[in-house]
């Protein structure tokens, strides 16, 4: 059982300190067991880029919610229901055949929860933030979105005050479809910039 | 440059069905915890947290300027809890004694259910 242990000593440390740290602030009444376990339980099933699938949708087919979108992203999105911690500023930057999007935090991982939830991994990691800002033609590619050389790609670094999402292109072949069968077609990249929305199958 | 590791990015991934994030959003389950306990924190106006990503933006710079892209090693949500510990220790919403000591405790307990061959 010691091997175990030391074998896993930098995660048990990790686990040590968040568990150490949890409990002397619930000890302290400072904080309740149940108020984490909510938060945890709403950011990892209510929240996420199923939500901003149908901002997007929406904003396909309806061109006045489109417009309310470009002018002010935050309520537009509030129309929907979605909003609060981390969604207050939403710039939302629109994909054209001219003119690709992409998402970045230089700094940290700043990320519109609202809508897209947590943000993945490598979001968080020191080489998309850094290298998408230096290369994103080439990061976009390694993603599989190779885009001709006459589109411009605009780099949008998140602040702690503006979020951004990128409201991608309407795939073609999909006239005939519902707002709930587009919002299918919507990815979360699509919506951070390293991906396009699906093709209809 | 290191690359945007592709199995990570997972470029070909599908829209998350309904009610999931899809990705995996925290690899462990200390993670999660470190992540709600900060905004937990901040929802109970113990902690404000801009303060609390000014230290985070602060401990990712830092760790970046000491080390190469290369190096690989990079927990987000390490950067995530150390920053999390120097804002309530530096608020004084805790004291560092009463950290050390729940450590303790707790390692002593985690230890004790290792030895009866627990899972943990």
């Amino acid at each position: 059982m010691s091997h175990e242990h030391h074998h896993h000593h930098d995660h048990d440390e990790l686990a040590l300190r968040a568990a150490a740290l949890e409990a002397v602030l619930v000890e302290k009444g400072l904080l309740s067991t149940d108020q984490i376990d909510a938060i945890v339980e709403r950011y990892e099933r209510d929240l996420g880029p199923q939500n901003g699938a149908r901002v997007v949708a929406r904003a396909w087919v309806d061109p006045a919610y489109r417009d309310r979108l470009r002018s002010d992203g935050a309520a537009a999105i509030r129309e929907l229901g979605y909003g609060g911690f981390e969604g207050d500023t939403m710039v939302v930057v629109e994909n054209t055949p001219a003119v690709h999007n992409v998402v970045v935090c230089t700094l940290c991982s700043c990320y519109p929860w609202p809508v897209l939830g947590l943000p993945p991994t490598w979001y968080k990691s020191p080489a998309y933030r850094a290298r998408v800002v230096a290369e994103p033609r080439a990061v976009l590619r390694e993603f599989g979105v190779v885009l001709p050389p006459e589109v411009e790609i605009r780099v949008w670094d998140s602040t702690s005050e503006v979020r951004y999402l990128v409201l991608p292109e309407r795939p073609s072949g999909t006239d005939g479809m519902s707002e709930e069968e587009l919002a299918g077609l919507v990815t979360r990249d699509s919506m951070i910039g390293t991906g396009l929305a699906a093709s209809p199958a | 440059m290191s690359s945007v590791d592709p199995d990570v990015a997972s470029p070909d991934a599908p829209a998350a069905p309904p009610r999931t994030n899809g990705a995996l959003v925290f690899a462990e389950p200390w993670e999660s915890r470190a992540f709600g306990v900060a905004l937990a924190l901040h929802d109970a106006r113990v902690v404000d947290f801009e303060a609390f990503r000014a230290r985070l933006i602060e401990g990712i710079g830092s760790w970046e300027a000491s080390r190469s892209p290369a190096d690989g090693g990079y927990r987000y949500y390490e950067r995530w809890l150390t920053a999390l510990e120097r804002t309530v220790l530096a608020e004084r919403i805790l004291d560092p004694d009463d950290l050390d000591v729940a450590r303790e405790a707790i390692g002593r307990e985690w230890d004790h259910d290792h030895d009866h061959g627990h899972p943990r």
